[in-house]
């Protein structure tokens, strides 16, 4: 039986962060873009979680999960509104039209 | 006004002739005798023109005649002071002002009247007031008045600074001032081209005369300074000292004073002013006459040669050989101005430059030989010209050449009194003849051919008779003045036995010179009684029809402009004056009435002639401030003569010369000739006076003879040269005139082709290098600046791309950085 270690966390959260950035790169959809952030901050809370167990112990890495989770729940509720204030302008989500910022 | 006497001669009393220096009298109003004049001239200069328009013409000549009397009222105050001084102190003095100082030189505005200047300065303005007063008459009709009495009032002021300058400077400012108011009233009419040219000709032709003067001035001036030589003639009291040469420091008149040496208290050296001038070549002890009379330039006599070259001054001036030819062609000026400045006053400037010189004159018998020949010649020479002319002012032009060329004999005999004399005595009868010919011309419309004259004695009595007495004495009558200075001249030069010619002694010039004289002194009594007879006898010729002989007058332009108004005028023969009023006739009014149809302008007369008076063909006398003046000269011609009464008659020196003899200080020795002899020779010159009237007279009177006639058609080739003026003028545009031209043509070729050739290739090349310069400009620092703005725009254009305005560009760019870094961070450790 292989013994579940740090290291198998690390990768498995080095993957979610990976993913997510890749999604958030690459989508063309701005509500993809949101789940790719969501992605790269579970990444995030896979490594507090890992780190808090093998590492430092206690709950203060559970805390910051859970911080981060509301965090991301009101990051999306943000990003989301700016979707919609994107499609208002633009008549579309697609992120490659909402260049206004080269300006 | 005045301070008194101030310094003395030295007590040398011993000599026959004082020969100390000139006791001077200082006097502060001096200035005021020139400035009247200058004053009148600058009034009417300016506002004369508002003057005649708002207050008439009166106005314009009660300025210009009174400022006419005011100076002559202040020379005769002048004259009086002098008289109240002894004799051998009559000087009087007035400095102004310093007008430059360099050095050793030192020029006032200074005047001063000794009885030479005071001679010259009555004459001027005592004889031009009078000629003021004769043009009130004769230019009555002219539109430009005040232009006239303005130049008129500028000559005289010339004229007086000249005799009355104490100073080379100021006399050579004035002689150049009577050129340029003479230039100025001969093209008065300056419409007429042929008036304007003969005013340029006389201008011009002075100043081949100027250059003389000048380089003879310059070369006295350096031969008193410049070439003194240690032990060279000089006494043992003189010493040259360095400061003589030196231009040292001196700025101011008292500085340069005393940088001068003096012996005696005579200042030495190098200076303009004619007293000192005088002092130091007349006072043997300063040793300058000596040291002057052993300079030499190219082996000739610095003496001489100054003496010539400023006689070649005198020649310009006052019309001599060969510098005569503007003199008559100055007759196109009006007539009171051929009076005042061609006969009486301007002309006579080279006679008392001479005068006012004696005392250098006296020390070179060259000099003088070659002033006296040419005197002679001249004489002799104008007076032969003047028997064919038909012009009465032409005659009465060559005839002043001819008189002028009798007082150079004088001067340049060394009888400087009897040449100053002789000026004064045809101041008086010239003058007369002139006015009385302009009387002439104005009676005559204008007309001034002797030919379409005659009869003339019956409807001006008055021109006739002073005519007749100024005829008189020109012509040598004991009974008017000329024959008393003619004789003195003549009687000087036939004992004069002094002179030489380049420096050859030459004792048979006098009589040479003499026998010249009495032969010219004939032809004055003929050619002057011939004019007389001519104009005033026979009967009247004029009328209409009579300007067919003009062609063949070699002064035909004048005359021809002359003929054209004067035949528009008189072609209504039998139109009687309108209303007989005298007024004068101003040759442009004519001019501007001629073109009117003659009947036309008769018929109404008021409509031309705003004075109303109509012309007809009878001549008519003058107005009497024409005549008046003419009575008044023709009486001084008499009076004058008691000045000269010749000292075989009376046993004592006469009066003018007694009077004269303090200015005239040179000592001219003549060899002594029994009285008898001298008796005699006066009784020749009267005899000669009888002989050319008396030829005159069997020829010309009342036009009877035919003989003038006939010895014109017989030799009509000796005729035709003479009437021609031997044909100078045109020898002169042969000679001078067209190699200078030719000259002038080639400077100008050369001028165009060379000079500007080199001024075009500079302006090529400076083109070029300025083109190469703009090349640079352009393509170098241009392309630089544009270079460098090019590149940060192209790279600017390049890099925007950059900047998408993705977020995940940018993402992308984060990444990379967060790649690199990792990267880097496993690579450096």
């Amino acid at each position: 039986m292989v013994q579940v270690s740090l290291a198998h966390f690390l990768v498995v959260g080095a993957l979610l962060f990976s993913f997510g950035m890749v999604t958030v790169a690459t989508r063309r959809n701005a509500v993809g873009v949101l789940m790719g952030v969501e992605l790269i901050l579970n990444g995030a809370n896979v490594n507090f979680v890992a780190f808090n167990h093998y590492v430092v112990g206690g709950v203060s890495g559970q805390v910051f999960a859970l911080f981060v989770i509301v965090l991301a729940a009101a990051e999306a509720a943000v990003g989301l509104a700016i979707v919609l204030a994107i499609f208002q302008t633009f008549k579309t989500i697609d992120v490659r039209f909402a260049d206004l910022m080269r300006e | 006004m005045e301070h008194a006497i101030v310094e003395h001669a030295p007590a040398l009393e011993h000599a026959a002739r004082e020969l100390g220096r000139i006791a001077v009298t200082h006097v502060s109003w001096l200035w005021l005798i020139p400035v009247f004049p200058a004053v009148g001239a600058f009034v009417n200069a300016v506002i004369g023109w508002k003057l005649q328009k708002v207050l008439g013409k009166r106005a314009v000549h009660y300025i210009a005649v009174g400022a006419m009397i005011a100076s002559f009222v202040t020379a005769c105050v002048a004259f009086a002071r002098l008289l109240q001084l002894p004799a051998e102190q009559r000087f009087l003095q007035d400095t102004l002002w310093n007008l430059l100082t360099a050095g050793r030189l030192s020029v006032n505005l200074g005047f001063a009247l000794d009885p030479l200047s005071m001679t010259m300065v009555l004459i001027i303005t005592g004889i031009g007031a009078l000629i003021h007063v004769f043009s009130i008459g004769y230019m009555a009709d002219e539109p430009s008045y005040w232009r006239f009495f303005s130049y008129l009032n500028l000559f005289v002021f010339a004229m007086l600074l000249l005799v009355m300058g104490d100073n080379f400077a100021m006399m050579f400012f004035g002689w150049e001032g009577v050129g340029l108011a003479s230039y100025l009233l001969i093209a008065f009419w300056y419409t007429d081209p042929e008036k304007a040219a003969a005013g340029m000709k006389a201008f011009v032709v002075n100043r081949f005369g100027d250059f003389g003067f000048l380089a003879g001035l310059l070369l006295l001036f350096w031969g008193l300074g410049g070439a003194w030589a240690p032990d060279q003639g000089a006494l043992p009291d003189y010493r040259p000292v360095p400061a003589l040469n030196a231009v040292a420091g001196a700025v101011t008149a008292e500085q340069a004073d005393a940088l001068a040496p003096r012996v005696e208290e005579i200042k030495l050296g190098p200076t303009m002013n004619f007293r000192e001038l005088r002092d130091q070549i007349v006072v043997e002890k300063t040793g300058v006459a000596e040291h002057l009379a052993h300079q030499e330039i190219w082996g000739v006599s610095l003496l001489a040669l100054i003496g010539m070259l400023l006689f070649v001054g005198a020649m310009g001036k006052s019309a001599q050989i060969p510098l005569y030819v503007w003199l008559p062609d100055a007759m196109a000026g009006p007539t009171p101005v051929s009076a005042l400045i061609h006969a009486a006053t301007m002309v006579t400037a080279g006679v008392y430059m001479v005068a006012r010189l004696n005392f250098v004159y006296a020390l070179s018998p060259s000099a003088m030989g070659w002033v006296a020949l040419i005197g002679a010649l001249t004489a002799l020479f104008a007076a032969s010209i003047g028997f064919f002319q038909y012009d009465i002012k032409k005659v009465l032009a060559y005839s002043t050449v001819s008189q002028l060329g009798f007082m150079f004999i004088g001067v340049g005999v060394g009888a400087y009194w009897a040449g100053t004399y002789h000026l004064l005595t045809h101041a008086f009868f010239k003058a007369t003849l002139f006015l009385g010919s302009g009387s002439v011309i104005l009676g005559c419309h204008h007309e001034q051919d002797m030919r379409k004259m005659g009869g003339l004695a019956r409807y001006m009595p008055i021109t006739r008779w002073t005519y007749l007495l100024a005829c008189m004495a020109i012509a040598g009558f004991p009974w008017m003045n000329g024959f008393y200075s003619k004789d003195e001249i003549l009687w000087k030069a036939f004992t004069s036995g002094h002179l030489a010619l380049f420096g050859t002694p030459t004792p048979w010039l006098g009589p040479v010179i003499y026998a010249i004289g009495i032969v010219a002194a004939t032809g004055t009594a003929f050619y002057m009684y011939r004019s007389y007879y001519m104009t005033f006898t026979g009967e009247y010729r004029g009328g209409a029809g009579h300007h067919d002989e003009h062609n063949e007058d070699p002064h035909s332009a004048t005359a021809t402009a002359m003929s054209h108004t004067s035949v528009l005028v008189h072609a209504s023969d039998g139109a009687v004056h309108a209303d007989g009023s005298d007024l004068g006739h101003g040759a442009p009014a004519h001019g501007a009435h001629g073109h009117v149809p003659a009947a036309a302008a008769h018929a109404v007369p008021d409509d031309a002639h705003a004075g109303g008076h109509g012309h007809g063909a009878t001549p008519h006398e003058s107005p009497w401030t024409i005549t008046f003046v003419l009575a008044t000269l023709a009486l001084g011609s008499f009076v004058t003569l008691f000045l000269g009464i010749p000292k075989a008659w009376s046993g004592v020196e006469p009066v003018l010369e007694r009077w004269l003899s303090p200015a005239l200080s040179a000592e001219v020795s003549f060899v002594e000739k029994p009285h008898e002899l001298e008796l005699l020779f006066q009784a020749i010159g009267v005899g000669i006076a009888f002989v050319g009237w008396f030829a005159a007279r069997a020829l010309f009177k009342d036009a009877r003879s035919e003989v003038p006639t006939r010895f014109r058609e017989r030799f009509s080739a000796l005729w035709t040269l003479v009437y021609n003026k031997y044909y100078v003028d045109e020898l002169y545009a042969a000679v001078i005139l067209r190699p200078t031209i030719g000259i002038a043509r080639l400077a100008s070729r050369f001028d165009g082709t060379v000079i500007d050739g080199l001024v075009n290739l500079a302006g090529a090349i400076g083109r070029f290098l300025g083109w190469i310069d703009a090349k640079i400009d352009q393509y170098v620092v241009d392309g630089a600046v544009n270079a460098v703005a090019s590149a940060t725009i192209g790279f600017g254009r390049a890099i925007r791309h950059v900047q998408t305005g993705r977020i995940q560009t940018y993402l992308y760019g984060a990444l990379g950085g967060a790649l690199v870094v990792v990267l880097l961070n496993f690579l450096i450790s």
